[in-house]
C-alpha cells in the first residue's frame, strides 16, 4: 500500500497514454498504465469495505450491548429463529464466495465458459439465499415476532435454562428490532451485490473481460465477500447464541 | 438594561470556589500563553517583513525544540487534568449525611418533592449549610439540571436516575436553568434555588406540607400490594426490604450489585431484570402503574426501613425520614 | 530581475474552463476542477442559507423576551443553522472546492483516481442540499443539529426522517470525497513524488480522508436508526421501550467528533501553504506536522464522551476521557508553534491569504486554549450546555477553518480562474471579518460562565448587554463575508489576468499555467526536489516588487 510509485518518467505522457491506449480501450485517460489503474481500484475496494465495516460496526455494537443487557431474553428470543435455515443459508453463501472465487481465477486466466458459468451459479445462490431470506421473514411475520406488528413472541415463555423467569416482550422486541435491521441492511446489500454480478455477466458476455482487464471482476468479487463475511458474523450472532443441546 | 451586567456568578455553594479557581488557573495559563504568542506572531510579522535584498533564512527544524515544545504542554496538561478531577470527584461523592430531594422533570417544568413532604414547582428551598443530594428523573426526554451559582449541572433522563449533589453556601435566590434542550419551551424552563438561614427554612417547612414523603411511600406501599409479598417478617415471596438500600444483593445468577436508587427503581420497573438469590421471579411489573412522582414516594419510603438489628453500619450515620418526622413533630429545633 | 506587472496573453490560451461550454458540460463533467467549481457554487449557497439562519437567531436574542417569533420558530431556526452549516458546508468545504481542485495538481495527476465517482459526490451531495431545503420549506426540524433521543424519535413532530436522509446523502457524499483523495494520494504521484516531498496540505486532506472513511458511516448507521425509531415505533433509544438515550449519545458522538477534525485538518493545511509561501520558508519542522495531522485523526477517535460529562457517564469514563482529551490537544499544539517557528528570519509580505492567516492563528489559540477549559472536568460540568461552548467551537470553525478557507480561496484565486482580486478590499474585507467575528463570539465566553445556556431564546434580562455586543458583531461579520463574495464574483469577470504563478509560490500547482489545461500538464512532471524549495525559487526570483498587481 506504501510502495512509492516506481514508475520510471515518462518523456511524453500525452503519447504514451495514446499508444497504451491503442493497446487496450479499457485504460482510462488519467492513468498512466494498467497496473497503475487496476491498484487504484483495488485499493478503492478495499477503503470501501473499510467504510462499510463501520457502518455495520455500529449497528453490531448496538447488538452486542443489548444482548448483554437482556441477556436472557435474547437468547429466548434467538431460539425462535431457524437455525436450520440459517445454517443452510451460511453454507449457501460460503457456496457463493467459492464461484466467486472461481469467476476471479477464470477471469484472469481468460476461460470464458468458467467465468459465464460460475457468475450465473453466484446469482443463482445469491438468489437462493434471498429466497430462504423471505421464507424466514415470512415465517416471522405469521408468527407476530415482527416489531410494531402486533408483536407478541408467544413461545418460548421462559429464558433459556431458567424455567421460573419468564421471558419480558419488550426485550424480546427489541431483539427482533435488531433483527430485522441487521439482515435487512444485509439483504440489501446482497441485492446490490446481486445487481453488480448481472452487471459484471452482461460484461463477461461481451467479451470484455481478458487477462488483462479484469478488474471488476475481482473488485467485485471483493465486494461479495465482504457481504458473505458480514453474513458470518450475523449467523452466529443470531441464530447461535444461546443453543443448548 | 444596563442596571445589572454580571461578568461573574456568584458564589453559592462549596464547589463554586474551587470552580472558579480553576478556572481562574486556566485563565491564567491561556491568557499568558495568548499574550506570548500573539507577541511572537506580531513580533515576528514585523521584524521579518519583506525588504528589498534580504533573503529569508532556511531553517528546517529542531527536534529539541520539538520535543520541548510537545512535552512541556503535556505537563501542563497533565496539571489540568488533575486539577480538574479533583473537583469533579468532590461533585460526584454526595455525602453520606446529605438529605435527599426527588426532583421530576417534564416538558417544561421541574417538579421537586422534599423528603418532609413539601411539593414544589420550578423552585427549591433549601437551607443554608446543609448538604442536600437530588434524585432526579424524567418524565419524557432528557433535561438538565443547572444552577450557575452551584457551578453545577446533571443530565436528567428519562427511565433512570441520575444524582447530583450540594452544600448551599450562601442565602440568595438563584437561577435553575434547563441545560438540555427539550422542546418547544426549553428556555422557559426555569426556576429558582431559594437558599434560606436554617430558621426561615425550618418556618417554611412547617408551613404545609403533605407529609413527610416517605410516609406517602409507605401508603402506596400497601396500596399496590408490595407488602403482600415484602412482610416485615421476611416469610413472603419476596426479600425483606428492611435495610436493603445501599447494602449489597447477591442474585441469582451470582452477581452481586448495591442497592441503589436506580436498582429499586429497576426492581419496581423491571423485576426480572436482576432476581435476589432464592426467590422465585414472580414479581409483576409496575411499569405504568407508577408515576415519576409515586416512584420517588417509594424509593424514599424503602431507603427509610431501618433493619430490624440496630447495628447497621451504613445506615447508621443519617436519621431515617420517619425517625426525623417524629423528632420534628416533638419539639422545636 | 524585474517581471512585468501582468501577462497578459496574446492569444486567448484553452483552459478547463473555455474548453468546453454549456450547461451539461459543466453537470456531466468528470474534471476535478470544474467539479471543484461546482461544490464552489453550491457550499457557497448553502453557506448562505445557513448564514440566514444566524441572522435570525442572533437578531432575536436582541431583547430578553421572545418576542421576534415563536418559540418553535426559534428552536427551527438553530437546529437549521447547525445542520446545514455542519453537513453542507463545514464538512465539506475545504475537502470538496480546494481539495478537489489542488490535489491532482499538487501530487503531478491529470486527476482524482476515480473522476466519475467525484461527480458522483457532487450529485451526491446536491441531493442531500436538495431534501434539507424541501425540509426546511416545509416545517424544518427542530431538535438542535444533534437530534438527541428520545425528544427527537419519539416527541416531536417534525422531519426528522427528510433531515436525516439529507444528512446521510451528505454523509454518503463525503465518504466518497475521502475515498477518492485516499486512493488518489496512493495511486497517482507523480514519479519522484514521495510521501516526503508532498505539500503539508496534501497531508492534511489524507488524515481528513481517514476520518471521513472510518466515522462518517457510524453516524449514517445512526440516522438510519433513528429514522427505524420513528417509523417502526421501535425502541432502540427509547427507555420506555427498554432502550437507552445514551446509546444514541455514543454513537451519534463517535462520528461527530471526529467530524469536528474534518472541518478543521484541511484548513490546517491550507494555512501551512499560506504561511510557508508568505513566510517564503519551508514549514518548520515538516515531519512533525505531517505526523501531528496523523496523530489528530487517530486521536481524535477515542475522546467523543468529552461531549457527554455530565449526561450519565460514571465517574471513571469521564477521567478516561478527560486525560485523552488533553492528549489530542499535543498535535494541534505542535503545528501552531510549528507554524509560528516557521515565520523566524522569513520575509513576510501582509497579502490577503497571510492576513487570513494570522486571523487564523489568532483565533484558533483561542478556540484551542479553551478546549482545553473544557476538557477539565471540573469547569465542563458549568459550562457544558451553554455559551461557553457555542463560543469554543465557532472560534474554530469560523475563526479556524472559514478563515484558512477565505484565505486560501484568495491565494489560488489567480490558480482557479486565471485573474486577480482586488488587494485593497480584500485586506480591508480580513479585517472587518476579524473585528466582526471577535465582537460576535468573545462576548459569549463570559455569557457561559455567567450561565446562560444554550439553544435559548429568551433568557434573564441581565444577559442582554453581551448578547446586543454578539449581534452587533455579527452583523459586522455579515458584512465582512459578504465583501468577497461581491468582489470575487467581480473579479471574474473584469478583474487583471493572472500570471502563472503571481506569488511565486512552491509547488506543483503553480508550475502549470492559470487556469490550468484541463488535463494539467502537459507532461507528467519529475520530481526531484523538496517541498517547499523557497530557498531556491527566490534565488531565481528575489522580490523587491509585488509580484501580485493591485
Amino acid at each position: 500500500m506504501f510502495t512509492r510509485t516506481r514508475r520510471p518518467p515518462l518523456h511524453d505522457s500525452a503519447a504514451t497514454a495514446h499508444h497504451a491506449a491503442h493497446d487496450n480501450p479499457a485504460l482510462l485517460h488519467h492513468f498512466a498504465e494498467e497496473s497503475q489503474q487496476r491498484n487504484a481500484a483495488s485499493l478503492g475496494m478495499w477503503v470501501f469495505l473499510a467504510q462499510e465495516v463501520m457502518f455495520f460496526g455500529g449497528l453490531f455494537c448496538a447488538y452486542l450491548i443489548y444482548r448483554l443487557k437482556y441477556f436472557g431474553d435474547f437468547g429466548a428470543a434467538s431460539q425462535t429463529l431457524d437455525i436450520k435455515l440459517g445454517a443452510t443459508n451460511t453454507i449457501v453463501l460460503i457456496g457463493s464466495s467459492l464461484t466467486v472465487v472461481f469467476a476471479v481465477w477464470a477471469a484472469k486466466n481468460g476461460r470464458r465458459s468458467m467465468l459465464l458459468i460460475n457468475l450465473v451459479l453466484t446469482l443463482i445462490l445469491g438468489c437462493a439465499f434471498l429466497g430462504i431470506k423471505a421464507v424466514e421473514y415470512r415465517s416471522k411475520f405469521v408468527e407476530h415476532h415482527v416489531p410494531d406488528l402486533g408483536f407478541h413472541m408467544d413461545e418460548p415463555t421462559h429464558i433459556p435454562g431458567h424455567p421460573d423467569i419468564p421471558v419480558n416482550q419488550r426485550h424480546a422486541e427489541m431483539f427482533f428490532s435488531l433483527y430485522f435491521i441487521m439482515t435487512g441492511l444485509h439483504a440489501l446489500h446482497m441485492i446490490i451485490g446481486i445487481g453488480l454480478f448481472l452487471w459484471l455477466l452482461i460484461m463477461a458476455w461481451k467479451g470484455r473481460y481478458t487477462p488483462q482487464y479484469n478488474t471488476p471482476v475481482e473488485i467485485g468479487g471483493l465486494y461479495w465477500h465482504f457481504v458473505d463475511l458480514v453474513w458470518i458474523y450475523l449467523f452466529p450472532l443470531l441464530y447461535l447464541i444461546d443453543r443448548h443441546p | 438594561m444596563f442596571d445589572n451586567f454580571p461578568l461573574w456568578p456568584e458564589q453559592a455553594s462549596s464547589v463554586a470556589a474551587s470552580v472558579d479557581a480553576l478556572y481562574i488557573f486556566f485563565l491564567i495559563v491561556s491568557i499568558g500563553m495568548t499574550a506570548l504568542l500573539y507577541f511572537i506572531l506580531i513580533f515576528f510579522a514585523a521584524r521579518y517583513r519583506r525588504q528589498p535584498g534580504i533573503k529569508a533564512t532556511p531553517n528546517e527544524g529542531s527536534l529539541v525544540l520539538e520535543l520541548s515544545w510537545s512535552i512541556a504542554p503535556m505537563f501542563v496538561f497533565v496539571a489540568m487534568f488533575l486539577f480538574g478531577a479533583v473537583v469533579f470527584f468532590q461533585e460526584r461523592t454526595p455525602p453520606k449525611d446529605a438529605t435527599e430531594v426527588y426532583v421530576v422533570a417534564k416538558q417544561w417544568m421541574w417538579k421537586l418533592e422534599h423528603m418532609e413532604g413539601q411539593r414544589e414547582i420550578n423552585e427549591l428551598h433549601v437551607p443554608v449549610g446543609q448538604n442536600v443530594k437530588l434524585i432526579m428523573t424524567s418524565q419524557d426526554v432528557i433535561h438538565s439540571f443547572f444552577v450557575p451559582a452551584f457551578r453545577l449541572k446533571t443530565d436528567v433522563l428519562p427511565g433512570r436516575y441520575t444524582i447530583m449533589w450540594f452544600r448551599a453556601t450562601k442565602p440568595g435566590t438563584y437561577h435553575l436553568f434547563c441545560a438540555e434542550y427539550c422542546g418547544t419551551q426549553h428556555s422557559g424552563m426555569i426556576g429558582s434555588i431559594v437558599v434560606m438561614e436554617p430558621a426561615q427554612y425550618q418556618a417554611w417547612t412547617n408551613g404545609g406540607s403533605t407529609g413527610p414523603l416517605s410516609v406517602e411511600g409507605e401508603k402506596l406501599f400497601s396500596e399496590l400490594g408490595c407488602a403482600t409479598c415484602h412482610r416485615q417478617d421476611a416469610q413472603g415471596r419476596g426479600p425483606a426490604l428492611a435495610g436493603v438500600f445501599g447494602r449489597p444483593v447477591t442474585l441469582e445468577d451470582g452477581r452481586t450489585v448495591v442497592a441503589d436508587e436506580n436498582y429499586l427503581r429497576e426492581s419496581i420497573m423491571d423485576p426480572q431484570a436482576k432476581i435476589v438469590r432464592g426467590y422465585k421471579p414472580v414479581m409483576p411489573t409496575f411499569q405504568g402503574l407508577v408515576t415519576d412522582e409515586q416512584m420517588g414516594a417509594l424509593v424514599a419510603y424503602i431507603k427509610s426501613l431501618a433493619p430490624a438489628k440496630p447495628a447497621d453500619v451504613l445506615n447508621k450515620a443519617s436519621l431515617t425520614a420517619p425517625d426525623r418526622a417524629a423528632a420534628k413533630g416533638g419539639q422545636a429545633r | 530581475m524585474s517581471t512585468p506587472a501582468a501577462i497578459v496573453p496574446a492569444v486567448e490560451r484553452e483552459d478547463y474552463l473555455n474548453k468546453e461550454y454549456g450547461v451539461w458540460s459543466w453537470l456531466l463533467t468528470v474534471d476535478h476542477k470544474r467539479i471543484a467549481l461546482l461544490y464552489l457554487a453550491s457550499v457557497t449557497f448553502f453557506f448562505f442559507i445557513g448564514g440566514i439562519f444566524a441572522l435570525l437567531v442572533r437578531l432575536e436574542l436582541l431583547t430578553p423576551a421572545g418576542d421576534l417569533m415563536q418559540a418553535d420558530t426559534y428552536n427551527k431556526a438553530f437546529t437549521m443553522h447547525g445542520m446545514v452549516m455542519v453537513f453542507f458546508f463545514l464538512i465539506p468545504v475545504v475537502p470538496a472546492v480546494l481539495g478537489n481542485f489542488l490535489i491532482p495538481l499538487m501530487i503531478g495527476a491529470k486527476d482524482l483516481a476515480f473522476p466519475r465517482i467525484n461527480l458522483l459526490s457532487w450529485y451526491l451531495y446536491i441531493f442531500g442540499g436538495s431534501l434539507m431545503v424541501h425540509c426546511m420549506l416545509t416545517g424544518g426540524v427542530d431538535t438542535g443539529w444533534t437530534f438527541y433521543t428520545p425528544f427527537s424519535t419519539a416527541f416531536t413532530n417534525t422531519k426528522i426522517i427528510e433531515a436525516g436522509l439529507a444528512a446521510f446523502m451528505a454523509g454518503f457524499s463525503s465518504i466518497l470525497t475521502g475515498l477518492n483523495f485516499i486512493v488518489t494520494i496512493h495511486r497517482m504521484r507523480a514519479p519522484g513524488m514521495t510521501w516526503s516531498r508532498l505539500p503539508l496540505f496534501v497531508w492534511a486532506h489524507y488524515a481528513t480522508s481517514i476520518i471521513q472513511i472510518l466515522g462518517t458511516p457510524v453516524i449514517a448507521i445512526t440516522i438510519l436508526l433513528v429514522a427505524a425509531e420513528r417509523l417502526f415505533h421501535l425502541g432502540v433509544f427509547d427507555p420506555k421501550l427498554g432502550g437507552d438515550p445514551l446509546l444514541f449519545q455514543h454513537l451519534f458522538w463517535f462520528y461527530s467528533h471526529p467530524a469536528v477534525y474534518i472541518m478543521i485538518l484541511p484548513s490546517m493545511g491550507v494555512i501551512s501553504e499560506l504561511i510557508a509561501c508568505f513566510s517564503r520558508k519551508r514549514i518548520f519542522g515538516y515531519n512533525f506536522v505531517a505526523l501531528s495531522s496523523i496523530g489528530i485523526a487517530v486521536i481524535g477517535f477515542i475522546v467523543w464522551a468529552h461531549h457527554m460529562f455530565v449526561a450519565g457517564i460514571s465517574l471513571y469514563a469521564a477521567l478516561i476521557f478527560s486525560a485523552l482529551t488533553y492528549l489530542v490537544g499535543v498535535p494541534s499544539a505542535i503545528k501552531t508553534f510549528n507554524w509560528t517557528a516557521t515565520m523566524y528570519k522569513g520575509s513576510i509580505r501582509y497579502d490577503a491569504p497571510m492576513l487570513y492567516a494570522f486571523g487564523f492563528l489568532g483565533l484558533f489559540i483561542v478556540g484551542g486554549l479553551t478546549g482545553l477549559f473544557l476538557a477539565a472536568l471540573g469547569i465542563d460540568v458549568h459550562v457544558t450546555d451553554t455559551y461557553f461552548v457555542v463560543a469554543h467551537f465557532h472560534y474554530i470553525m469560523v475563526g479556524g477553518t472559514l478563515m484558512a478557507y477565505l484565505g486560501g480561496i484568495h491565494f489560488w484565486w489567480p490558480k482557479i480562474t486565471g485573474r486577480l482580486y482586488p488587494e485593497g478590499w480584500a485586506r480591508l474585507a480580513a479585517l472587518i471579518v476579524f473585528v466582526g467575528f471577535n465582537l460576535t463570539f468573545f462576548p459569549q465566553f463570559i455569557l457561559g460562565y455567567v450561565g446562560m445556556p444554550r439553544r435559548y431564546y429568551q433568557y434573564p434580562p441581565e444577559f442582554q448587554v453581551l448578547n446586543i455586543l454578539s449581534t452587533a458583531g455579527a452583523t459586522i461579520l455579515g458584512l465582512g463575508y459578504l465583501l468577497p463574495m461581491i468582489y470575487l464574483t467581480w473579479s471574474m469577470r473584469y478583474g487583471k489576468p493572472a500570471p502563472d504563478n503571481p506569488w511565486h509560490a512552491a509547488g506543483l500547482e503553480w508550475t502549470v499555467q492559470s487556469p490550468p489545461t484541463t488535463f494539467n500538464f502537459p507532461q507528467e512532471p519529475v520530481v526531484t526536489w523538496e517541498a517547499y524549495n523557497y530557498d531556491e525559487i527566490d534565488d531565481v526570483h528575489p522580490h523587491e516588487e509585488a509580484p501580485v498587481a493591485r
